[in-house]
């Protein structure tokens, strides 16, 4: 294994602290996604910022380099039948105002944005065609039809750089969300940066830190052999620190969101991911 | 009821003779084991996929046994060296009597 220069900061007071990365490089489908580069300019204490693809072990990440092999692509060809499915009361499907869901290529780079002045995220414009458009009934934030739709929609920006707008109108949310990161919560009185900034590469259990980078979400986790999104995630956090989670599509999650998505600049878009 | 299952194989389209090849599938599938339990404390009936096989020009190259341990969307990934030009079947037997094939072609030169 590779000591990257990195790790002797983050292992600070953590003697014998295992080093996560190597010098993997993912190839999805001949294509070579951008796991590590320059932390964004916001980011005080983090140098080079890693996708969560280059923590884990490499059984898993094998599983990322093939389609075929990756089981969150079972959950995209679900929403692709899911796409052309007529629902509610205007007779519409999705295909029948988007041709093709091609043309959502770099959707999922600039998620969230605000909107209207509000902040909005991919499940949200989801839900905004289904209620508004359809007729339909909005689906749940996190539940299999919704991850599986988020998935394909942001299957078509895989490998296309996170660039989401931070200044202007965004600037108090992600403000807010900056806020959040650093703020600790819960019986074990932890921030996000606890462990996703100050601890990452290190065990946890028998598990090793990421950087806690949402480019790859919906990720299918083998712990639930499912799609999880990127709030369901944070709530399982919040667990973790016996905290009580924010609600899923709520304003405290959609600002953290932002926030974090700033914090992985430039990475590549890997969606649907595969972490353990 | 089975809802949702989906067969799906990677086989490479063209092989020398006497090469090595590698085959992939995976079905979608529940594999409900008949161990859980529903809400309501009742068992839920055990539906998995039992039985695999592939054939080469309706020779028989691999049969297997399923049991409800294998998790849910079963994955089978063998090697075959292949002689000729031909076509692959690939079936799955489910518990509830249905029968899902997929073909698969594959040129030898």
């Amino acid at each position: 294994m590779k000591i990257a220069p990195w790790i002797a900061i983050a292992a600070f007071g953590f003697a014998g602290a295992a080093v996560a990365q190597d010098d993997n490089t993912l190839n999805v489908e001949g294509e070579t996604l951008l796991t590590e580069t320059a932390a964004p300019a916001h980011m005080d204490s983090v140098d080079t910022i890693y996708s969560g693809w280059r923590f884990r072990s490499s059984e898993t990440q094998a599983l990322q380099t093939d389609d075929f092999d990756n089981p969150g692509m079972i959950f995209v060809d679900t929403a692709i039948e899911q796409w052309d499915k007529v629902d509610g009361s205007e007779g519409k499907a999705c295909s029948s105002c988007h041709e093709d869901v091609a043309d959502f290529a770099g959707l999922r780079t600039k998620l969230p944005r605000v909107d209207n002045g509000e902040l909005v995220t991919m499940e949200n414009l989801i839900n905004e065609c289904r209620t508004d458009r359809m007729g339909a009934e909005a689906w749940k934030w996190s539940k299999g039809k919704m991850t599986a739709m988020t998935a394909l929609i942001g299957l078509q920006s895989r490998g296309m750089a996170m660039d989401v707008a931070t200044e202007g109108e965004a600037a108090p949310f992600w403000e807010k969300g900056k806020e959040l990161y650093y703020t600790r919560v819960g019986q074990l009185d932890m921030a996000c940066s606890n462990c996703h900034e100050d601890n990452y590469g290190v065990m946890i259990r028998a598990d090793h830190l990421s950087q806690g980078q949402i480019n790859g979400f919906p990720t299918y986790r083998l712990k639930n052999a499912k799609l999880n999104s990127i709030h369901g995630r944070f709530k399982g956090c919040m667990k973790n620190i016996r905290a009580t989670p924010f609600a899923e599509g709520g304003d405290e999650f959609k600002a953290l969101e932002l926030y974090l998505a700033s914090r992985g600049q430039g990475l590549s878009v890997e969606t649907p991911s595969v972490r353990n | 009821m089975a809802s949702g299952v989906k067969p799906r194989v990677k086989v490479p389209k063209k092989a020398a003779a006497g090469e090595t090849i590698t085959i992939k599938t995976l079905i979608s599938h529940k594999m409900e084991s008949g161990q859980r339990k529903d809400d309501d404390g009742n068992v839920i009936p055990r539906s998995i996929i039992n039985r695999f096989t592939a054939d080469f020009n309706g020779e028989n190259v691999i049969d297997v046994t399923l049991e409800p341990a294998i998790s849910t969307n079963p994955y089978f990934q063998f090697e075959a060296i292949v002689p000729e030009t031909g076509e692959f079947t690939f079936t799955w037997y489910d518990d509830d009597g249905d029968v899902y094939t997929e073909s698969k072609s594959i040129t030898v030169s």
